[in-house]
């Protein structure tokens, strides 16, 4: 059955994001990937970690999505044919990945037959919430001050660059498009 | 294979229960909504369908049903037919984990049934928030596929005021996440038991108020609802995002609009009033001697706390005005997040301090 479950993921996940760069419209291509998030929920779901699951829709499918369909609604990119013919740039990239991935699988054989030993937490505890919590907040917990502090950064930096000047432009305040607060 | 079978016709009557529950609720409200609306502002409201007007719903199901379905030729027709089905999924969906009454067990045939609630897993609530934040979609893109300036302005209105709105949700939410100890709404259900001054709206160490005050304006922006309809303010936008849409289709924005009003309802009346607790330790039923039965009196007092919620969105309705753009935005993320974080940071000291 689990085995059913993951082969229907997998290979939805597979198509879908094939679909998202095959693709020519970009709204189809943004749905794309929105169903391609929620296979990937399904397949933390399947792995017992549905904390996960639930924070990968919130957060991608749920308010990263809904952003980039913003942006490509409030573009109206139509069928924009100057991103489809990047064959040289694409085969630069490819080429070196699958030759990595290659190498990784020849190399890893036996590696791979083993259970993996850094495992801390019993990964099919009934409350996987709690397991998470613990291990964020006792052995991560300095990657995790350190990954808060950077999106702190990060956020600043986009308030700094958004921000006007108060004074500045009232006059165009009132025909300003709504939601450039 | 026998016992996946008999697994999935209990899951599946469960379900239908529920669902003929949410659509009868949904039908029961276009009705009061019309009536509360018309006593607010000393009017009959519907008068003509029936005695009273109590027909009303079935005349307005009827007449959705049998209008024209009307495809604009400019529309991206597969987008436009599957947008109002986007929207109505996940305003079902969420009632999977609602517990609408005492966290019994049952045994059918072998199988272990909790009667009240069709699913109770561990993420409940998390669960909801992420159903609802996919609602979204069925908005969005239903605005974008009609090809029409006003439905475009809607649903870009609509998204940028569901992720602000639903931002504060979640923070609000934490609160009693924190209190409970859990994310499942059947043990954060549980754990409000006994007296009413157990509900998590005043449970000590750290009563959630502030965090009430927050999910309820911020849950009545989520469903769209005056005074914060924006998406669909007729002054300025004809009718916003479903300006394109007749008949059936119109008929599914309508019943998604309306099933989320009733499942922020039921959410905040589990998380802060104690779900299907009465105000008092145990049931009245349970002690004239009849225990079998102390599940109907559960159940209403959800059903009033829910109801009670309905109202208050009606209420609204009748007495604020709309919010301007740029006030909805202000409001929501320099006055309602802040107390939303401050109560968060409030909860978990007092927490920390009396365990």
């Amino acid at each position: 059955m689990a085995h059913v479950f993951f082969g229907y993921f997998a290979g939805m996940i597979a198509i879908t994001s094939i679909l998202v760069v095959a693709l020519r419209n970009p709204v189809y291509s943004a749905l794309s990937l929105l169903v391609m998030f929620f296979h990937v929920a399904g397949l933390y779901v399947t792995l017992h970690a549905e904390f996960l699951a639930a924070v990968q829709v919130i957060v991608y499918a749920g308010a990263i999505l809904v952003l980039y369909l913003f942006v490509v609604m409030l573009l109206n990119v139509k069928r924009d044919d100057r991103y489809h013919s990047q064959w040289r740039i694409a085969a630069f990239v490819c080429i070196p990945l699958s030759i990595e991935f290659l190498v990784l699988l020849s190399g890893n054989m036996e590696a791979a037959n083993h259970q993996p030993v850094s495992l801390l937490v019993e990964p099919h505890a009934a409350d996987n919430t709690l397991a998470i919590g613990q291990t964020l907040f006792s052995t991560y917990l300095f990657p995790f001050e350190v990954a808060s502090l950077i999106l702190l950064v990060a956020m600043i930096g986009a308030i700094v660059l958004a921000k006007r000047d108060i004074g500045e432009n009232e006059t165009k305040d009132m025909t300003r498009a709504p939601g450039a607060q | 294979m026998s016992e996946f079978g008999l697994r999935l016709a209990i899951s599946l009557t469960q379900i239908a229960a529920v669902m003929g529950i949410v659509v009868v609720t949904v039908l029961l409200l276009t009705l009061a909504e019309r009536k509360v609306l018309g006593w607010m502002q000393d009017r009959m409201g519907p008068m003509e369908v029936g005695p009273y007007g109590i027909l009303q719903p079935f005349a307005d199901a009827i007449k959705l049903f049998f209008k024209e379905d009307i495809i604009p030729a400019g529309a991206n027709k597969f987008l436009f037919t599957m947008a109002p089905v986007l929207c109505l999924i996940p305003a079902f969906i969420g009632f999977a984990v609602i517990p609408w009454g005492p966290n019994w067990t049952l045994e059918i045939g072998g199988i272990t049934v909790k009667p009240f609630v069709i699913s109770d897993i561990n993420i409940g609530i998390l669960y909801i928030l992420a159903f609802a934040s996919i609602g979204a979609y069925g908005i969005i893109l239903g605005g974008w596929a009609s090809n029409s300036k006003y439905s475009l302005l809607g649903g870009l209105r609509s998204a940028a005021q569901i992720i602000s709105y639903e931002l504060n949700v979640g923070l609000s939410i934490i609160g009693v996440v924190i209190l409970a100890g859990s994310l499942s709404l059947v043990k954060i259900t549980d754990a409000q038991a006994g007296w009413f001054w157990n509900w998590y709206l005043f449970a000590l160490p750290a009563p959630q108020i502030f965090a009430f005050v927050v999910y309820v304006i911020s849950s009545v922006a989520e469903t769209n609802r005056v005074p914060f309809d924006l998406p669909e303010a007729e002054s300025e936008l004809v009718a916003g995002f479903f300006t394109e849409y007749s008949g059936l289709r119109f008929a599914f924005f309508f019943l998604a609009e309306y099933a989320n009003m009733v499942l922020v309802s039921c959410v905040a009346a589990a998380l802060f009033l104690g779900g299907w607790n009465a105000p008092y330790p145990g049931t009245i039923l349970e002690l004239l001697g009849f225990p079998s039965l102390s599940w109907i009196e559960s159940t209403m007092w959800f059903a009033v706390k829910t109801y009670s919620f309905l109202f208050l969105f009606f209420w609204l309705r009748a007495t604020l005005p709309r919010l301007r753009y740029d006030q909805l935005m202000r409001f929501g993320w320099k006055v309602l997040l802040p107390i939303a974080l401050a109560n968060i940071v409030v909860t978990a000291i007092a927490v920390f301090i009396t365990q």
